[in-house]
């Protein structure tokens, strides 16, 4: 059995105490790495979800847990709605693949 | 091109048109996996696309309610009356194999202790906004896993499609153009060793000639 965790500053993390996440506060992007590292070293979670403003300040330590099955670190809009670099994950995986940018083309 | 550098004997012929053959279904088969991993990768990931953009939605609609009880209650309460989970959300991890890339599946599993109402508070201190507010994430459970698994596995297939195209790559333009001028080098050479030999024998069979020829009229002279 697999935990999901979740890392963000305590406005936008608290809510998911409420269907049993295993809430983690981080006051800024640095502790929330070194969290992330802790909990990816801990084996025990399968998902964690860490909130958009955060993850776009920390994408090295991000990109590390990409390439092995577990865990998978998703990143959630947090309470001041969506930046959009969620999307931008997706997209720069079809770039990796395709090597173009042909979903999000406007 | 670089050719490899090797003996031009009929030996390093054979051992190098063997590797190209080799290289040549190489080539097709994992052309073969590249192009259906797209297409997995391309199903996955418009699905992805869909799915976040309804759970950054869904997501926006839960934190302006949290937003609202919050503003209802003393942060206190709020972080009291949510401290002790009576669910646990766990997962049940499989595994599934696509195209010999191994992607992790979620299945998710709520556990909830005594009776399953979803409120881990009483209902005294805290306001109904919360109680919609959790319902509405609770809703969200679901997806939210679903989205984690779409999108590790459309970022574990991404990069075995990479990986996959250089393969193709590498042997396309790199290694069988690589062979395929080393046996040309290797024929030639071996070719013209062939001449070589021919002309050597026709120069030494005219000096034979010559000598005996030589040898008769000697002889000749002898006997008159």
């Amino acid at each position: 059995m697999y935990k999901i965790g979740i890392i963000g500053e305590r406005d936008s993390v608290m809510g998911f105490m409420a269907i049993g996440f295993a809430v983690h506060e981080a006051p800024d992007p640095e502790t929330a790495a070194k969290i992330l590292h802790r909990l990816a070293k801990d084996e025990s979670y399968a998902i964690i979800f860490i909130v958009e403003n955060y993850a776009k300040a920390i994408p090295e330590d991000i990109a590390r847990y990409k390439d092995s099955p577990l865990p998978a670190v998703i990143s959630i809009p947090g309470r001041e709605g969506t930046d959009g670099s969620g999307m931008a994950a997706i997209k720069s995986a079809v770039e990796r693949a395709v090597g173009a940018d042909i979903l999000f083309k406007e | 091109m670089a050719e490899l550098r090797v003996n031009p004997t009929r030996m390093e012929l054979k051992k190098v048109q063997a590797r190209y053959t080799t290289a040549r279904r190489g080539h097709k088969l994992l052309k073969d996996k590249r192009d259906e991993l797209m297409k997995k990768f391309l199903e996955v990931v418009r699905e992805n696309k869909e799915l976040r953009e309804r759970v950054e939605a869904s997501l926006a609609k839960v934190h302006g309610s949290f937003g609202i009880a919050a503003a209802t209650v003393s942060p206190h309460m709020l972080k009291e009356a949510l401290i002790l989970p009576k669910k646990e959300g766990k997962l049940d991890v499989t595994y599934k194999n696509v195209m010999s890339v191994t992607v992790p599946i979620f299945n998710l599993q709520v556990l909830s202790e005594g009776g399953a109402d979803g409120y881990n508070y009483g209902m005294a201190f805290t306001s109904g906004e919360l109680d919609a507010a959790a319902r509405e994430l609770n809703g969200l459970l679901a997806d939210l896993v679903k989205l984690a698994e779409m999108e590790k596995t459309a970022q574990m297939l991404a990069e075995e499609i990479e990986k996959t195209r250089r393969r193709v790559n590498a042997l396309e333009y790199i290694m069988m153009p690589r062979y395929l001028e080393t046996i040309k080098t290797i024929k030639m050479k071996l070719e013209e060793n062939e001449r070589g030999n021919t002309t050597r024998l026709m120069k030494v069979k005219d000096m034979m000639l010559a000598a005996q020829q030589k040898q008769m009229a000697d002889q000749d002279e002898d006997e008159a």
